[in-house]
């Protein structure tokens, strides 16, 4: 059965058969005439954003949180580049994300047209793959490949531009597309049974092993088969920035997160480990600080569904390509094969690690100025919220500080940019996810620098009734990069003070900010207060809540690996490296 | 610093020089040469790549390769189970008195002249990277005018066709 349709009507008839329910974006030009079927559509819900960044990050907070494809759309030209970043940031996480974006006249490609871009060739080398599709004809074919290719193997964006021609041609449409549009795409998800059989002969071979945790296990949903290999070899665990909630922090297995702010008994665990379980982590250099010294007496089981991260840092003892969900449910059962009811014995490992648990807990002090401790508030908000919220985070301090003063027991409750590291993530995913997630508490727990990027998606929240919880950690500064102006520039502060504090100018006032977005706006300045604030966050549904914590500027994050250095060098505080017993 | 030559079959799709040449200028791996053209099959291009690496193992740069969704097959061709030709073509100062010596050359390296004129020679010459090293080497107190090279294009020896698996 065909029927005739347009290019454009063809493009949502595609998104609704593939499953697409939420699309986050903004009209223009050359991307008018997908825009007037999508009005029409039952199916799909747009979502009309305030600036194309802001339907990007949308798009990856409601993948990361619901773990679907997320969606977003914007016209040619500028509209398009204005995506560029949210795409990155998708490319560096492997969020499964379909950006489409208007192209202008096929005829007119190359003739500097108006609001013409490349943006096929502009996000190259960020996306997983791209289109551009000049024929109406192409349209269910490459929507089907583009969606396919997003979501299978490891995830990442892929973006389908269309000219705008081929959105108003008509054709006879027909389903599903029978044109193979990539044939060289063929995601491994199997594993080799002979190195399983392997890697858990080297597991059980090892005294001290670790199980390195990374944020493919988030994306293959693989939690719970992580949970059951964890009980089975009583191995420690240590979960990365991306995997935060992919295993239980209250278990305790759990040393934590590794890496440049990571716990002590993590960063020494993996230092001192003779077996890296590496399961969907990419040794990345926030993780590994220098990585010539990381990890040196270890040998290396690296699970990844991307071959190509196996061996681009570390080499591995054995490489196991494939989906983490299935690899580690075959490890478990190849181990309690190998194990035959006997058990597997590291409580020397375990006296070792404990002692660093004892001795180095995360942990803060109360500013000298008076102010309040972001560490304090952030952690109040994960205990009153509980782990079944959604926390997304903006990058720097705040980040680390959600990171690790947070509870996660559940996967897909913490979202954040961990590879790219962009500025303005939290507000627009926060709405993505709350989007994907309605009956979830989702908080934004962002910067003072990073709520001044995107907020203007507040409009969105409250205009569309999405009411997502803002929690902005004020002090009044580009609080990373003045630790380090701290720790290593002397204390010259050079351009990182934003006045956004109750003592300063106060540009812009946060709480009058979003109460012209239409959001319950409170500023907090005192200890007392933080609890009433946040459950009075909590209570309010019917709008956006801001909450603008006054905080200490001094505050820092601990522990540290400063960047390059060796994580044998982990600082517990300022000056305080954890004390290794003798030769250690 | 070591050079491999790989052979990668391609979809023929627009921008896929572009994606194979920015993944090697953005993963930092040197192309000696890349040479790329149709095949046997249609909607097929194939390409030959010689790289040189500097430290980096072969199998990051065919791994990353591979991840391009338009890449359909990559194998590296060893030089003793294939055979490489550059195709150069070579214009020559020559004038009364050492023209001869120019096509006495020409005959030692089963070269061919294409052009003539009274100053000058075109000359093609086929054959592998060594043999069009030691051709310049002897043509150049000539007087090289200009030199287009190809960059090297690479067969593996035997029946077998790289083809064939992956395109039933």
């Amino acid at each position: 059965m065909t029927e005739t349709l347009s290019g454009a009507q063809a493009i949502i008839r595609s998104l609704e058969l593939l499953g697409v329910d939420t699309v986050f974006g903004l009209p223009g030009g050359a991307i008018l005439p997908t825009y007037d079927p999508l009005m029409d559509s039952s199916k799909i819900r747009h979502i009309l954003v305030r600036h194309e960044q802001g339907a990007g990050h949308a798009a990856e907070g409601y993948a990361a949180a619901s773990g679907r494809l997320g969606v977003c759309i914007a016209t040619s030209g500028p509209g398009a580049t204005n995506l560029v970043t949210a795409i990155a940031d998708a490319h560096m996480d492997s969020v499964p994300m379909l950006a489409i974006t208007g192209q202008v006249n096929s005829h007119a490609i190359g003739t500097d047209a108006f609001q013409e871009a490349d943006i096929v060739g502009i996000t190259m080398p960020i996306t997983k793959h791209s289109f551009l599709v000049t024929k109406a004809e192409d349209i269910p074919a490459v929507m089907a490949s583009a969606i396919e290719i997003a979501t299978t193997g490891r995830p990442g964006p892929v973006l389908v531009d269309v000219a705008k021609d081929a959105q108003n041609a008509k054709f006879e449409f027909s389903w599903p597309p029978t044109k193979e549009m990539t044939p060289g795409y063929k995601p491994v998800t199997d594993p080799h049974g002979k190195q399983v059989q392997a890697a858990a002969e080297l597991i059980l071979q090892s005294k001290k092993p670790i199980l390195y945790v990374g944020g493919g296990v988030i994306r293959a949903g693989a939690h719970k088969e992580l949970h059951k290999l964890a009980k089975l070899i009583g191995a420690p665990v240590t979960t990365t920035l991306m995997a935060r909630g992919a295993y239980p922090d209250s278990d305790p297995q759990h040393l934590g997160m590794p890496g440049m702010h990571g716990t002590v008994p993590a960063v020494t665990g993996l230092q001192k480990a003779d077996l890296l379980i590496t399961l969907g982590a990419r040794f990345d250099d926030r993780v590994t600080g220098d990585v010539k010294t990381f990890a040196k007496g270890a040998k290396v089981i690296h699970v990844d569904i991307d071959p190509a991260e196996i061996g681009k840092i570390r080499h591995a003892d054995v490489p196991i390509v494939g989906d983490a969900k299935v690899v580690i449910a075959m490890l478990t059962q190849e181990l309690e094969k190998q194990l035959k009811g006997k058990k597997y014995d590291i409580s020397e490992w375990w006296s070792y690690l404990n002692g660093l648990k004892e001795r180095y807990p995360l942990g803060y002090n109360d500013l000298d100025d008076g102010k309040l401790a972001p560490q304090y508030v952030i952690e109040r908000i994960g205990q009153l919220s509980g782990p079944e919220a959604i926390y997304a985070a903006g990058v720097g301090q705040h980040q680390m500080w959600s990171a690790q003063f947070i509870n996660y027991e559940n996967p897909n409750t913490w979202l954040n940019s961990g590879g790219a590291g962009t500025m303005g993530y939290a507000v627009p995913a926060a709405m993505g996810a709350k989007v994907a997630m309605p009956e979830k508490l989702v908080w934004a727990i962002d910067g003072d620098g990073c709520f001044q990027m995107t907020n203007q998606e507040l409009a969105t929240c409250t205009i569309n009734q999405i009411p997502i919880k803002v929690a902005i950690i004020n002090n009044s500064s580009l609080g990373m990069v003045r630790q380090w102006q701290t720790l290593f520039y002397n204390k010259r502060y050079s351009n990182t003070d934003l006045h956004t504090g109750t003592d300063t100018q106060m540009v812009p006032d946060f709480v009058k900010l979003s109460d012209a977005y239409g959001c319950l706006a409170i500023r907090v300045e005192k200890v007392e207060e933080v609890d009433a604030a946040i459950k009075l966050a909590m209570e309010t549904n019917d709008r956006p809540v801001v909450i603008d914590f006054i905080v200490g500027r001094d505050a820092m994050v601990w522990p540290m690996v400063p960047a390059g250095v060796s994580n044998d060098a982990v600082q517990y505080a300022r000056d305080a490296a954890p004390i290794w017993d003798g030769e250690e | 610093m070591s050079q491999h030559v790989l052979s990668l079959l391609v979809e023929d799709k627009p921008g896929i020089l572009t994606r194979v040449a920015a993944l090697f200028a953005r993963r930092g791996f040197n192309i000696e040469s890349l040479a790329v053209g149709t095949t046997e099959v249609e909607g097929v291009s194939r390409m030959t790549v010689v790289v040189n690496l500097d430290g980096q193992p072969l199998e990051q740069v065919t791994k990353q390769l591979n991840k391009l969704v338009n890449v359909l097959k990559i194998v590296e061709l060893e030089d003793d189970s294939s055979v490489a030709r550059d195709h150069m073509l070579v214009k020559v100062r020559t004038d009364a008195s050492t023209r001869s010596q120019v096509l006495e050359a020409v005959t030692l390296f089963r070269a061919r002249v294409i052009d003539v004129v009274s100053d000058s020679v075109v000359i093609e010459v086929t054959g592998d990277s060594a043999k069009c090293k030691a051709f310049i080497k002897v043509l150049e107190p000539f007087g090289i005018k200009e030199l287009v090279q190809s960059g090297a294009i690479a067969i593996s020896r035997g029946s077998k066709s790289m083809s064939e698996k992956v395109l039933k």
